[in-house]
């Protein structure tokens, strides 16, 4: 909503405040003052001209020189607008004049004449060319013909205003019209707000003589006055209306089509003129539309019609799209002599969803939609009858036609001091709270500590106690609310056990050295699928914005993928990120299975400490470890069986099992997959959080440090190369019984000097007995057990 | 003998003088003091000097080769220092070269943003409650006080998977579950999480973003409570000289309902580019919790009252940090991300 303050100074006493301190007030108090606009913007010297004479440029075809009558002189100036001509009453920026943006009008010689100022556009003062009339869109503005030569534009044709730009709430519809913004600013400064004053007179012949008013829905239009005029000109409006309407960002037409916009910006109430000619029958029948009726809308737009929406018709065809927008059909022309005003009530979910319907919104439907005063539809009705008396020199006939079924008494509230000043924690006066509501103008009862306040039917958002304690907070001042902190028990406070797991998590994975990223959970549908472990349907949107995202993941990977190829694209060669997430999987319910899942991808040197020669290039075995450590962190015991997975490398893959379940997987990219995503080796790997956080950790007790000293040996064995080192370390643990402490492999080597299909495995065992110091023969035993076992599964000893 | 003796001495301090390093030294030690040595001979050559002789000689060459021994091991300890200043010399490193580098890694700026906010409230005894992504319309938007057809729903168009599913649009609704479950007791509860709505992305507007949210239902919530609750908040968060203004504003699920603005960390107030000249910054919306949305959840709405409040995190991100763009959130771009590697304590 936009606010010019020289046409709020018609309804109410702004005090002469400087805009910004206005503003400023209004926002503090609840609505949202978004932006202050100065419509002078440093305008100056800019005066009416009168254009004595206007001849062709004798060296240029787009120019002509005016003489230019400006009061004190008759001046020279070269303009190059096509509507220049002879008689006009015009715009001159006069030598010195400042225009926006700074530009400074200086005398000037254009192709050999002189030329003294510039003959000026609405656009050229600022005005935004979707606001400037029409006829004059393209070229210069003409003023009229009673403008004083060489008096101030500025001035006189109130340039010198600033707009308040409101960014309002949905509950502040009464917001959205001057008096509303009028009844808000007279609260929050105390003023009386006056309405305008109606007269006219009336002919004597009736409306109802030559209309008549058929309303078959009354539920969606409980409320429809129409009043005809007739013996209009139409032309076009006064210079302040113009101006008026510019200001608040509404494009001038005609005096009849101003008019009707003036009295919506004025009340908030839509009005629609219908040329009473075209109408044809005399008759106005609102009804619900029949299926694939059409309707051609002002806009020149054909509609297809609903059951749902609300027509205005002849008692025939529609004439009107109720609370959108007018129809073709009927629309007010210079021809028009006679028109018909309607001003209606018509509900506002009704309006909503026809608006909705043909994505169609209007200065009427944005404020239907949110309900409009039921009090102003006749009012507001009246005052266009009066403006078009005075502005189209009409004949108001006598009287409206009318259909009335709507309810519009006010709401009353019930209040008591007590419970507004316990939900805020203060202690305010009941003087200022009746005064807070006597400048709001509720009237208000107060009696045995109760506040019974009826509530003004411009203020729909008011209904309950709750709204009231904001009404009074919001003008008593919220910075006169003390700090308190809740006095309720207090309780500990803290993370869930999957919570601190989670932070736990982050927190390893930054010391292992990944940096935590954060992808979107939209995605293609091509990708939602990609490396996800349990596939299941697809998740589409109903209505995405792109195919990029249009289905939820059900792997982190793709995306987590994208980042690594988005960073190595930007010559940054390793990479290692992670990533905390859900993925989204269709279960039994309608909601959907979310998962929370780990996902890890490196690429590029795990290690670079290049002037001690130490580098170390990712590989399976990093991300691995990784896991490892983790998994030792929280407790589980992980497991790796060998798998495949579409666009990881077959010999280089992995499941991860947790209890015999699959809760992850492991692997490098396929050598196809890290081409398609322009990357070298990479390694990735994802895992479910929620299973692997499922298992409470037991509680941890201490073991004691070894008194006695453990005792290694060493078994270097030959193995047939697809033997699996994880196979023969399980054998060792099991034939090397409660000694046994630890088992790791010390060297792995496969090479010329061994047989083709073979490699050597050496493994580093320890035996330790926590209740004395181990003799050679008894390690030695247990040994040779361990041994013996190794060669019965056929594994050699190497020598 | 005598002469003999002194001429000995005289010869053997002269090569211990004269000794450069130690395996020097150690050769003069064995060849005047060892077993066939000149002083040992000596020693030997005194059976055969008159008896009455003898203990005056022994004395004497006793006192030669203390000397000798003597001089010797400070000489030695001399040349030992030395050796060990010539292997430490030897042993020099630069120490300008670059240390080996720790990999370390960190934590999102957004993670960062959340765990603050979350770990403040924790220490004021609140619980974190998250929600699912995909949210049913009924705690998406009608149990907040958004029945279908509000014209508030405009304000945030929202990603249908079908009629009644959605992606959530707010974190809100993990309030009204929670409100729900904990059927009509007290709630101090923190509520971090992603959301999504349909806006094209650009500088300021990204279609996922994170929230967090706040509510807190007990015996007399008052309003006081939440502006005293909110200016711990913009204190711990950004700088303890931090003062809050609340603004009326409008949300369905809250009446009354405010914004939330902080005196500028930057200018202190004064008026500069992250402000707008205005000394002030929004932050949050909040407000009290309204009757219907208590009722909807079975709280007696006369008896209990609550006060809620919502922040975005990347905004709270780019304001602390400067970051220009949203979308910096969602690049990961690993000269970004690494920048919050280190503390601000």
């Amino acid at each position: 909503m936009l606010v010019s303050i020289k046409w709020l100074k018609d309804y109410v006493n702004t005090q002469d405040l400087p805009p910004a301190e206005l503003g400023e007030k209004i926002t503090r108090a609840g609505i949202e003052v978004d932006a202050v606009i100065d419509r002078s913007q440093g305008l100056s010297n800019i005066v009416v001209g009168y254009v004595e004479s206007c001849e062709k440029h004798p060296e240029a075809d787009k120019l002509s020189i005016c003489q230019v009558n400006v009061g004190e002189e008759t001046a020279q100036i070269i303009c190059g607008a096509p509507n220049i001509a002879a008689g006009q009453n015009v715009i001159v920026a006069r030598p010195g004049a400042r225009l926006p943006g700074g530009m400074k009008i200086k005398k000037a010689k254009l192709r050999g004449e002189e030329s003294n100022g510039m003959i000026c556009s609405l656009q050229e003062l600022g005005i935004e060319g979707k606001l400037v009339p029409k006829a004059y869109a393209e070229g210069i503005y003409v003023l009229p013909e009673n403008a004083e030569v060489g008096s101030d534009v500025i001035t006189n044709f109130d340039l010198d205003d600033t707009v308040l730009e409101l960014g309002l709430t949905p509950n502040r519809a009464d917001a959205m019209s001057m008096l509303g913004v009028a009844y808000e600013v007279g609260a929050i400064l105390e003023e009386e707000v006056k309405l305008p004053e109606i007269t006219y007179k009336e002919a004597e012949d009736k409306a109802s003589s030559m209309l008549t008013l058929n309303i078959d829905s009354p539920e969606a239009n409980p409320l429809y006055v129409a009043k005809v005029v007739r013996g209009i000109e139409v032309k076009e409006s006064p210079m302040w209306l113009q101006q008026r309407l510019m200001a608040a960002g509404v494009r001038p037409h005609n005096n009849v089509v101003d008019v009707t916009n003036y009295v919506l910006m004025e009340y908030g109430q839509p009005l629609h003129a219908f040329d009473y000619d075209l109408l044809e029958t005399g008759n106005i029948t609102v009804r619900h539309a029949k299926a694939d009726e059409l309707i051609t809308t002002l806009d020149g737009n054909e509609r297809k019609l609903s059951l749902n929406n609300l027509v205005i018709t002849n008692g025939e065809k529609p004439v009107a799209l109720a609370g959108v927008m007018g129809g073709a059909n009927s629309e007010v022309s210079k021809n028009t002599t006679t028109i018909v005003i309607e001003s209606a009530y018509f509900e506002s979910g009704s309006i909503r969803q026809t608006s909705k319907e043909h994505n169609l919104r209007s200065d009427a439907s944005s404020r239907y939609e949110k309900g409009v005063d039921p009090n102003r539809v006749i009012p507001a009705a009246e005052r266009a009858a009066q403006l078009l008396s005075e502005l189209a020199g009409g004949e108001v006939l006598a009287g409206s036609v009318i259909f009335d079924q709507l309810q519009r008494e006010e709401k009353i509230v019930n209040v008591s001091p007590d419970f507004i000043n316990s939900r805020l924690g203060m202690k305010i006066r009941l003087d200022d709270m009746l005064d807070i509501l006597n400048r709001l103008q509720f009237k208000t009862e107060a009696m045995n500590n109760q506040l019974m306040i009826s509530v003004p039917t411009r203020r729909q958002d008011i209904q309950i106690e709750e709204d009231i304690v904001e009404e009074i907070a919001r003008l008593y001042g919220y910075d006169e609310i003390p700090s308190t902190l809740p006095e309720t028990a207090t309780s500990p406070g803290g993370l869930s056990p999957y919570q601190q797991k989670r932070r736990i998590v982050r927190n390893y994975m930054e010391g292992a050295g990944l940096l935590q990223a954060t992808t979107y959970s939209l995605t293609s549908e091509k990708s939602a699928t990609q490396f996800a472990m349990k596939q299941t349907e697809l998740t589409r949107l109903l209505m995405p914005m792109s195919e990029e995202r249009s289905t939820l993941r059900q792997s982190l990977l793709p995306h987590l993928l994208e980042s690594v190829s988005y960073n190595t694209a930007r010559r940054i060669d390793s990479v290692a990120l992670y990533e905390t997430g859900s993925v989204f999987l269709k279960g039994q319910d309608e909601l959907l299975n979310e998962e929370e899942h780990l996902a890890i991808a490196v690429t590029g040197l795990w290690l670079d400490n290049s002037w001690q020669g130490e580098k170390k290039a990712v590989d399976f075995f990093v991300v691995k470890g990784i896991v490892e450590g983790l998994a030792a962190k929280l407790d589980v015991e992980l497991e790796f069986e060998r798998g495949e997975l579409d666009g990881l490398h077959p010999g280089r893959t992995a499941f991860i099992t947790l209890d015999g379940r699959r809760i992850g997987v492991i692997g490098q990219l396929h050598p196809n997959e890290q081409k398609a995503r322009d990357l070298k080796t990479t390694i990735v790997m994802e895992l479910s959080l929620v299973e692997l956080f499922k298992d409470q950790t037991e509680a941890l007790v201490y073991t004691q440090v070894p008194r006695y000293p453990s005792i290694t040996r060493d078994v270097a064995l030959v193995l047939s190369k697809i033997v699996e080192a994880g196979t023969i370390e399980k054998l060792i643990r099991s034939a090397g019984g409660k000694l046994l402490k630890d088992v790791r492999v010390f060297d792995l080597y496969e090479g010329d000097n061994l047989e083709a299909g073979k490699k050597s495995v050496a493994f580093s065992l320890t035996y330790f007995d926590p209740e004395k110091t181990l003799t050679d023969e008894e390690v030695t035993a247990v040994h040779e057990k361990v041994v013996a076992a190794l060669i019965e599964s056929g594994a050699e000893l190497r020598s | 003998m005598e002469a003999q003796l002194n001429e000995l001495k005289t010869q053997a301090l002269d090569k211990i003088a004269a000794a450069s390093n130690v395996k020097e030294l150690n050769a003069v030690r064995v060849a005047y003091l060892g077993k066939k040595g000149p002083i040992t001979d000596l020693l030997k050559g005194m059976g055969k000097l008159p008896a009455e002789e003898r203990p005056k000689m022994g004395a004497l060459v006793n006192v030669v080769r203390e000397e000798v021994t003597v001089r010797l091991e400070e000489r030695m300890a001399i040349l030992e220092e030395q050796a060990i200043n010539e292997k430490l010399q030897s042993e020099t490193i630069d120490i300008t070269l670059p240390g080996r580098p720790v990999k370390s890694g960190n934590a999102h700026p957004l993670t960062r943003v959340i765990e603050e906010i979350e770990d403040l409230f924790i220490s004021m005894g609140y619980e974190i409650e998250e929600g699912p992504e995909v949210e049913k319309d009924y705690y998406n938007f009608e149990a907040l006080n958004l029945p279908k057809g509000h014209p508030a729903r405009d304000m945030q168009d929202s990603f249908y998977i079908s009629e009644d599913i959605l992606l959530r649009t707010h974190t809100s609704p993990v309030q009204a579950r929670t409100m729900e479950a904990k059927g009509g007791e007290p709630i101090k509860i923190i509520c971090p999480g992603k959301v999504y709505r349909r806006d094209n992305d650009d500088a300021t507007h990204s279609h996922q973003f994170t929230q967090i949210e706040g509510l807190v239902i007990g015996e007399d919530i008052r309003m006081s409570d939440l502006k005293g609750t909110l200016s711990v908040f913009a204190k711990k968060m950004f700088g303890e000289d931090r003062e809050i203004r609340l603004r009326p504003s409008f949300f369905p699920f809250t009446e009354p309902s405010v914004e939330m603005d902080i005196s500028c960390f930057k200018c202190g107030g004064e008026g500069c580019n992250v402000c707008k000249k205005t000394g002030w910054i929004e932050i949050l919306g909040a407000g009290m919790v309204h009757p219907n949305v208590l009722e909807m959840a079975g709280y007696d709405s006369k008896r209990l009252t609550g006060f809620a409040f919502g922040m975005g995190p990347e905004r709270i991100a780019m304001l602390k940090y400067g970051i220009e763009d949203i979308r910096h959130f969602y690049t990961n771009d690993v000269r970004f991300l690494s920048q919050f590697q280190r503390t601000e304590v």
